[in-house]
């Protein structure tokens, strides 16, 4: 129990929450975007991988890194436009659909990048973003500016959602595209919008980790934290400061984790401690199932004009 | 001095093969109210979806106030000042009353929405139309009447000036079907001009003042209401004189053949049972009015075997209820449910497989788990054949039957039971018709009717649960009115007035006998 | 661009329509032949002929197919229901580890009975260990309205480090020397080869004939019935009496089965050890399989091979060429998308305003 309270009351641990974090809050946002417009985006994982590489492979071909960044979010932009023309354009299976572009994603930027580096066997590196030591905030200022830029999202998103016309028709989308049409909205426009918007989040999200947590390329770096955001996305009611709240929570037990395999005695497999973030994202699941508002229209396709 | 504010010429709409609209023109002035009647099918919601932009046509123009109007393009008709109240209601639950107003109403890419002014806006109309409504209200806690409302009140929020309403009446009871008279009225006072989809000919020569009949796509007349009667407005949608369903009268009621008694089923809101009783005898037919959502669903799947009791005694024949599906048919229940594509039929399976769905478990057709297929067919022909289901065939997936002949199934295969050692088919004992003739033609809505009529000569309890009145009143022997779950006393059926029932499906209580 | 629905489907655009899709992704894929700066032409046919050009390719292609038409079948028996087994991974890690459970030279003589009780009893294990992973998730789904994906895939990962766990602690093989891998399987427990020196073992039997049972599952049995007919329309298949919540589980726990088999005839046909890395994503590749046979469990055995021959000649090709084996995962991923497009164009037809 004090070993406990000992990892809480150490700064470090808060750093490594808020690091943890981050990947998290921009694809946990990501998603939100496309299920509120009724639309289930499987590719984050693959996506995510797609922007890790393709953010990386720009900042080391000299790019500057919020170049680097951009790169990532077009990435994940262009795989949201293939995701968005097969379950909107053609109504496809979301669920199909998404898990392809996810293979898709992952299998290309595994290619790529064995193509790039046919020979090296330690990942080449570059030089990452740095921490914001001119800040005056403790713990916030061991992050990078992509961290802020994160936190400085969720109140953006919560705006455009509940306070402009255009949240309000992606909203609508996701409860009753039919009453959208009829209101003069794009069901198709919106939705697409909102699954490419997303996926650029989804690219970020990779990106973050090849150019701010780490600062190199590994295969299986994703490792699930995409399926966690689907996960976090349900659990935060699709809000955007609760999917704050749960990328918080979340990392602060993976943080946690981390820090008693390390304190302690090797009584049990540290692989058991890798598992709490997968079997805490499946209680959340559960606990929130019953209660879940889904957007009404999430994962049913709408063909225009179709008697 | 009156203005054209709406010319439609020459509209054709193709869907595949099928022609459902061919070279109407229609006219519309203000200050009008002009109806548009039809049987389901003939075309009137493909028309007035092409004149608000859901649909695109094939060929024709449109004008609204002199100015031609884009196809195909919901933004450009409320730009013209036109609006539209679908009979399935556009709104989303999860949001308020403001926010489906609201929607499409401002730039998209304005930073914020101006919702004080907008609320001002609506509260205005609101009052202007005689139609109160809580703009911060969320819709899915509204009753039908207040969402239609809000249907109605996202048009004219937008200043709409040529009002479609479309079979707005169907899920209202009489009183509030009079209180939307009452503002088409006054919107009609104010300069709007409206058209009023139904196919109900005695509401249509009530509230309008011409109307044009539409039949296969075609339109075949136009009237003004003062100068057209019933039968031959009826004559105009059918193509020929048209029989009233003939009943004969009933014959000596038999014995109770099911017995709900105190019954209760779970869940908040209108739609359960509360305290509900009633007998079924045989060869008699309990209808059952009211608007739906109070509660009828829930008596339909508690005798169809979808929906579990939790207070009182249902039995049937004497023994309790079984609680499954499968055998309850056995026992003799034949259901036919109120949605024929979502609960009726599943739509990838093949016909012959839909007609032996409920039976499957029964040694009939299946042995040891293996399904006896060639049993099966033979069954799924019999019924295609004694009941005229047309389709692709019995391997076609069931989902491209037309509505009627999909009805057609699902009565053949609930009333026809598989062939008993004697050669004999049995009738059923029991017959839980929700909604039976929804959506259907004058044609295949008479040969249902037919069929429970039948069958009901031939000694079957027959539970019919419809919205429509005229049906129930037509049909019942005996007839109940539901709501908030609960059953009113049933009576017989001429012992029964409009207005009384009326305000049984109101919840009014205690009004005094006709 | 708009949809019309077609009246009718020809059975012959049903079997075009993968074929084709995947005739369209080979065509694409050329662009990361270029991008890897290797012969499009030469590339394609050592692919090919690396696969299936020879008796050597058809063996390797075969051998590899025998997990894939498994997982395939898995896939296909829980789509067929609408339950999107995406977890097929860990469940064909957790069969191999329950057969090696069972059938492990555990402190060198493993359990003593006679292999005739031993094998089947290996087969079950494995069977229920596949098939009771499978079921939470299912569960979870029916009664509680979880999306069964996100479960399915986070316990890919729960059970991969479980297997990890138990590599490095219980069922640690002594004698490799600090690599990661269990002890191994009783040797008269290993499946034999079906043609001598080959890889193939009699664990292809072992695919076809499960492929032709649930493909009489399908069409003959009630079960059948009834799996279909939860995955067309549950509401109006329990109108029509179906026991939905057993019929989710059944279908549950023969797919869960079907994939724990797939992880326990690997082991004993092909590697005899459960490794980290046996199974190249073969869970994952299972739902293109089942995907591209049209979810047709006969379908699947064609499927199956056709993967197989991709990955192996793939393999074939990055020895000689230099391009990188992604490719051909690359090449299965594109065929699904390819082959959903294309499925849809079989339905509905196109029409450009």
């Amino acid at each position: 129990m004090t070993d406990l309270l000992d990892i809480v009351a150490n700064p470090a641990f808060w750093v490594a929450v808020l690091r943890i974090a981050t990947p998290l809050i921009f694809g946990t946002l990501g998603v939100l975007l496309c299920e509120r417009a009724g639309v289930l985006n499987l590719g984050i994982e693959g996506i995510m991988v797609a922007g890790a590489f393709t953010g990386w492979l720009a900042v080391f071909a000299g790019a500057p890194l919020w170049i680097g960044v951009g790169v990532a979010a077009l990435t994940g932009m262009a795989f949201g436009l293939l995701h968005a023309w097969l379950t909107v354009g053609l109504a496809l299976s979301q669920h199909v659909s998404g898990l392809g572009i996810t293979l898709l994603a992952t299998a290309l930027s595994y290619f790529g990048y064995r193509v790039s580096f046919p020979k090296v066997n330690t990942p080449p590196t570059v030089t990452p973003f740095a921490p914001m030591d001119w800040l005056p905030i403790p713990v916030l200022n061991a992050q990078t500016s992509l961290t802020l830029f994160a936190l400085l999202l969720v109140p953006l998103i919560g705006w455009l959602l509940y306070r402009t016309p255009l949240g309000l028709a992606l909203r609508m989308v996701g409860e009753n595209p039919a009453a959208a049409e009829g209101q003069g909205v794009s069901v198709g426009k919106t939705r697409t919008g909102a699954i490419v918007a997303g996926s650029a989040l989804m690219g970020v999200a990779g990106s973050f980790l090849t150019l701010s947590a780490f600062n190199a390329f590994f295969f299986n770096m994703i490792n699930g934290r995409g399926w966690i955001c689907v996960a976090l996305v349900v659990f935060a009611s699709w809000r955007p400061g609760k999917a704050l709240l749960g990328a918080l929570l979340f990392a602060f037990f993976d943080a946690l984790q981390l820090r008693l395999q390390q304190s302690g005695d090797a009584l049990l497999p540290y692989q058991l401690y890798l598992m709490l973030p997968y079997l805490l994202s499946i209680l959340a699941l559960v606990l929130v199932a019953r209660k879940a508002s889904y957007p009404q229209a999430l994962m049913k396709p709408y063909r225009k004009g179709e008697r | 001095m009156t203005l054209t504010v709406l010319r439609l010429q020459g509209i054709t709409k193709r869907f595949g093969e099928l022609t459902a609209n061919d070279d109407i023109s229609l006219d519309l002035a203000s200050g009008e109210v002009l109806a548009l009647l039809g049987e389901n099918g003939a075309g009137k919601s493909t028309l007035m979806s092409i004149l608000f932009g859901h649909y695109v046509a094939d060929a024709g123009s449109i004008e609204v106030f002199g100015q031609s109007l884009a196809p195909g393009n919901p933004k450009a008709a409320l730009a013209a000042g036109v609006g539209m109240v679908h009979q399935h209601f556009t709104l989303a639950d999860n949001l308020s009353v403001l926010d489906n107003v609201m929607l499409g109403t401002e730039p998209l890419w304005q930073p914020f929405s101006r919702r004080a002014a907008a609320r001002a806006r609506l509260l205005e109309v609101a009052q202007r139309f005689g139609l109160p409504v809580q703009p911060e209200a969320r819709i899915g806690s509204l009753s039908v009447g207040e969402r239609q409302r809000v249907e109605i009140l996202k048009a004219l929020y937008r200043g709409a000036r040529i009002l479609i309403l479309d079979e707005p009446t169907a899920v209202l009871t009489p009183q509030e079907s009079e209180a939307l008279f009452d503002t088409l009225g006054q919107m009609v006072a104010q300069g709007l001009a409206v058209i009023f989809i139904s196919h109900k000919l005695a509401e249509v020569l009530r509230v309008s003042h011409r109307i044009a009949v539409l039949r296969g796509g075609k339109l075949v007349a136009q009237a003004r209401s003062g100068e057209a009667t019933q039968e031959q407005l009826a004559q105009w949608m059918v193509g020929h004189a048209v029989d009233k369903t003939v009943r004969r009268p009933a014959r000596a009621v038999g014995d109770v053949v099911c017995a709900l008694d105190q019954v209760r089923t779970s869940g908040s809101g209108r739609d359960r049972l509360d305290d509900v009783s009633l007998q079924l005898r045989a060869g008699e037919i309990v209808a059952i009015a009211g608007v739906s959502g109070n509660g009828q669903v829930a008596l339909a799947e508690l005798l169809s075997g979808t929906r579990r009791a939790v207070g009182g005694t249902v039995t049937l024949m004497g023994r309790a209820l079984p609680p499954s599906p499968a055998a309850l048919v056995l026992r003799g229940v034949a259901r036919i449910p109120e949605d024929r594509h979502a609960v009726g039929v599943i739509g990838d399976l093949p016909v012959w497989e839909n007609v032996v769905s409920e039976r499957l478990r029964s040694p009939a057709f299946s042995r040891w788990s293996w399904i006896r297929r060639g049993a099966a067919r033979a069954h799924a022909a019999r019924v295609e054949k004694a009941f005229d289901v047309r389709g692709a065939g019995l391997q076609a997936p069931a989902r491209a039957l037309s509505g009627g002949n999909m009805q057609k199934l699902i009565l053949g295969r609930a009333l026809l039971s598989p062939e008993q050692r004697d050669g004999k088919p049995r009738t059923p004992r029991l017959i839980v018709a929700h909604q039976p003739t929804w959506g259907l033609d004058i044609g295949a809505v008479a040969y249902v009717q037919q069929q429970l009529i039948a069958a009901r000569n031939a000694g079957a309890a027959v539970l019919l649960i419809s919205d429509d009145l005229d049906e129930v009143l037509a049909l019942g022997d005996r007839v109940a009115v539901m709501h908030s779950g609960k059953l009113g006393e049933p009576r017989a059926a001429d012992k029964w007035t409009r207005e009384a029932i009326g305000l049984a499906m109101a919840g009014a209580k205690g009004r005094a006998h006709a | 661009m708009r949809l019309e629905r077609r009246h009718r489907s020809s059975a012959a655009a049903l079997v075009l329509a993968p074929i084709g899709a995947v005739a369209f992704t080979m065509a694409v894929s050329a662009l990361l032949v270029l991008w890897a700066g290797a012969p499009v032409g030469r590339t394609y046919a050592l692919l090919l002929s690396g696969g299936f050009g020879s008796v050597f390719a058809w063996s390797e292609t075969l051998t590899r197919a025998i997990p894939l038409i498994l997982t395939g079948l898995a896939a296909t028996v829980a789509f067929k229901a609408r339950l999107f087994n995406i977890g097929a991974e860990g469940q064909l890690y957790a069969g191999a580890i329950a057969a090696i459970a069972v059938g492990g030279l555990h402190g060198g003589t493993g359990i003593e009975l006679s292999p005739w009780l031993l094998f089947p009893l290996m087969m079950l294990a494995a069977a229920a260990a596949g098939a009771l992973l499978l079921l939470g998730p299912a569960l979870m789904k029916n009664k509680l309205g979880v999306d069964e994906v996100v479960t399915t895939l986070l316990f890919n990962f729960i059970v991969l480090l479980g297997v990890g766990a138990l590599l490095d602690g219980w069922m640690k093989d002594p004698s490799a020397m600090g690599w990661p891998q269990s002890v191994a399987l009783q040797s008269d427990l290993e499946l034999g080869k079906l043609i001598a020196q080959t890889r193939v073992h009699t664990g292809l039997l072992w695919a076809l004939s499960l492929a032709v049972m649930v493909w009489a599952i399908f069409k003959y049995t009630v079960l059948g019935f009834d799996i279909r007919a939860v995955g067309g329309n549950a509401r109006a298949a329990a109108f029509a009496g179906v026991p939905v919540t057993r019929t989710v589980v059944l279908t549950a726990l023969l797919s869960g089965a079907l994939a724990g088999l797939a992880g326990a005839i690997e082991v004993a046909g092909r590697t005899s050890y459960v490794t980290l890395d046996m199974s190249p994503g073969y869970g994952y590749s299972g739902i293109v399989i089942a995907m591209l046979a049209g979810l047709h469990p006969l379908g699947v055995i064609a499927a199956g091979v056709f993967v197989a021959g991709v990955l192996v000649g793939a393999d074939t090709m990055s020895r000689a060429v230099g391009v990188p084996t992604y490719i051909a995962d690359v090449i299965v991923a594109a065929s699904l998308i390819a082959v959903l497009v294309a499925t849809l164009l079989t339905q509905y037809r196109v029409r450009f305003k």
